[in-house]
């Protein structure tokens, strides 16, 4: 059975004008798919690009060539069928974590008295039940990005689009939330594209990992699926022989790309 | 140190300089005052001419009109700043186009324009105001730019994608940035709109605590000019304390410094 498509990049090319005028190409060509259903998660060395073609998804970035395409509509605007987890902090410092959360339906025009018992329940359901009134600022990173979470979710996007949305926290705290993101994802199984530096939680989150090259002009130069069972439990996974074997696969590829992505930071400072 | 001790500490400053300048003012060191009564006067006299206003009534008459002058400085003066920064934030070739005469106007020293305003509006509250307001607008208008400004542009991606309009935005994310870059200045903006007040009566008028001083200083009443001055800093402190709590039931998201967490 083959799901339809959630998001297709095709050819999808991104370049920038810097101040200078010379144009920098960030992205060449990516051609990626994300069926319906289906966790992709983009691996790649650091500074190639891959929070740019996340933006390209959501339409916050429009591709200098190539096309987006949103259940096979192309994107015009911002793409209002996703959900976006950034890798900041990107809730309202001014509200609440409850007012955060409802906000999402807020804005759809859902009645404030309707959207608030919504919004604590999903406060509840990524364990913050007892934190509605607290604002962002005293709660901890990891509490912060289960907010946000809720925030998305509440929302019901078809796609969620994730960038290192764990990046900042501590090793434990990131299996944590890897843990809460994967059983509210198993309840009715969106289409996720995530982006990560790390590899052992791509293998441990997704069903397809991709693996680009080393910036600029960096491209889609791998994508192997991953077949371990679901549900995934991501402590457990991680002594899986298969994890282990794809793992050492994968990271033959990327080790090199990191090389290069190193080479080329260490000699870009050295220019300057 | 415990709150005892520093509250007494506190206390025998103020103490030890009533006491200096008593003496200095009434003994003879020497065979000479140092503190001739004539330029000094002495705390005593100053006192009892504090008491003398309060206990008779007239300070009060005086104390309102400031307060007054200064609360509608201070609205006006945000309300313009507000709309005005918000506006010149959202429309970047507005600001631009206005900017060198922004720039001038403030750079004009606000006293000057004084005798314009007794002169426009006569000597009633409204000069008074109206050199308060120039003080007020300007430090909330800077605020109020800058805060729309620098709004992070993660906070607005996030907007945008959980669905915000442009309107919404304008409600939810830039609005409230702007507000607190304001409620940040709220002491400075609160306590140049009693400088607009005070300032604007002691160059002329009929009333306030500003006028209170500069009857005294005509009739060479030194007494009553530190009593003025007295009464002056008491009536800052409370209307500053007034501030701090409003602030801290307007702001309770923000971190504060010994949060720790940021």
């Amino acid at each position: 059975m083959t799901m339809p498509t959630a998001v297709a990049l095709e050819d999808a090319k991104v370049a920038f004008r810097l101040g200078d005028g010379r144009v920098y190409t960030a992205v060449e060509k990516a051609h990626l798919t994300v069926a319906q259903g289906e966790f992709v998660a983009i691996v790649g060395p650091t500074g190639c690009g891959k929070s740019t073609l996340l933006n390209v998804a959501a339409g916050l970035l429009r591709p200098a060539a190539g096309s987006v395409k949103v259940f096979d509509r192309p994107l015009a605007e911002l793409n209002r069928d996703a959900g976006y987890l950034f890798q900041a902090d990107a809730l309202f410092p001014w509200k609440t974590a409850l007012d955060n959360v409802a906000i999402g339906l807020e804005v759809r025009g859902t009645p404030r008295a309707e959207a608030l018992p919504r919004a604590q329940k999903w406060l509840t359901s990524v364990g913050l039940g007892a934190f509605a009134s607290r604002y962002p600022h005293m709660l901890s990173g990891g509490q912060r990005k289960r907010v946000a979470l809720a925030q998305v979710l509440i929302r019901d996007p078809k796609i969620l689009l994730m960038d290192e949305p764990f990046g900042p926290l501590d090793a434990q705290t990131r299996q944590v939330m890897g843990n809460l993101l994967l059983d509210l994802w198993n309840a009715d199984r969106k289409a996720v594209l995530f982006v990560t530096h790390d590899l052992e939680e791509a293998i441990a989150l997704a069903d397809r990992v991709v693996i680009m090259s080393a910036g600029p002009s960096s491209r889609i130069i791998g994508d192997w699926s991953v077949t371990l069972p679901r549900p995934r439990d991501i402590f457990e996974v991680r002594l899986d022989k298969e994890f282990h074997a794809l793992h050492r696969e994968i990271w033959s590829v990327l080790k090199d790309e990191v090389m290069k992505g190193y080479a080329q930071s260490t000699h870009a400072a050295e220019a300057v | 140190m415990t709150r005892v001790t520093l509250l007494s500490l506190q206390a025998l400053v103020a103490v030890v300089c009533l006491v200096l300048w008593q003496l200095l003012s009434t003994v003879p060191v020497f065979g000479k005052v140092l503190l001739p009564p004539f330029f000094f006067s002495n705390p005593v006299d100053v006192f009892s001419q504090i008491v003398k206003w309060f206990s008779s009534g007239v300070i009060w008459k005086h104390l309102w009109i400031t307060l007054v002058e200064s609360i509608l400085a201070f609205v006006i003066g945000s309300l313009g700043g507000v709309l005005i920064g918000f506006w010149f934030a959202r429309q970047p070739l507005v600001a631009a186009v206005f900017d060198p005469y922004v720039k001038m106007v403030n750079a004009l020293p606000r006293v000057v324009l004084a005798p314009i305003f007794a002169l426009w509006l006569g000597l009633g509250i409204w000069s008074k105001v109206a050199l308060g307001v120039t003080l007020v607008f300007f430090i909330v208008f800077f605020n109020v730019y800058q805060g729309v400004k620098e709004v992070s542009r993660t906070i607005l991606d996030n907007g945008r994608m959980l669905g915000m309009s442009e309107r919404q935005l304008m409600q939810h994310v830039y609005w409230p940035s702007a507000l607190s870059w304001m409620f940040s200045s709220l002491h400075t903006s609160v306590g140049f709109a009693v400088v607009g007040a005070v300032v604007g009566e002691y160059l002329g008028s009929a009333a306030g605590l500003g006028y209170l001083i500069q009857q005294a200083e005509g009739v060479f009443d030194v007494a009553g000019v530190f009593a003025g001055m007295f009464v002056l800093s008491a009536f800052v402190i409370l209307i500053d304390f007034g501030v701090t709590l409003v602030e801290r039931r307007l702001l309770v998201w923000r971190p504060t410094a010994s949060d720790g967490r940021g």
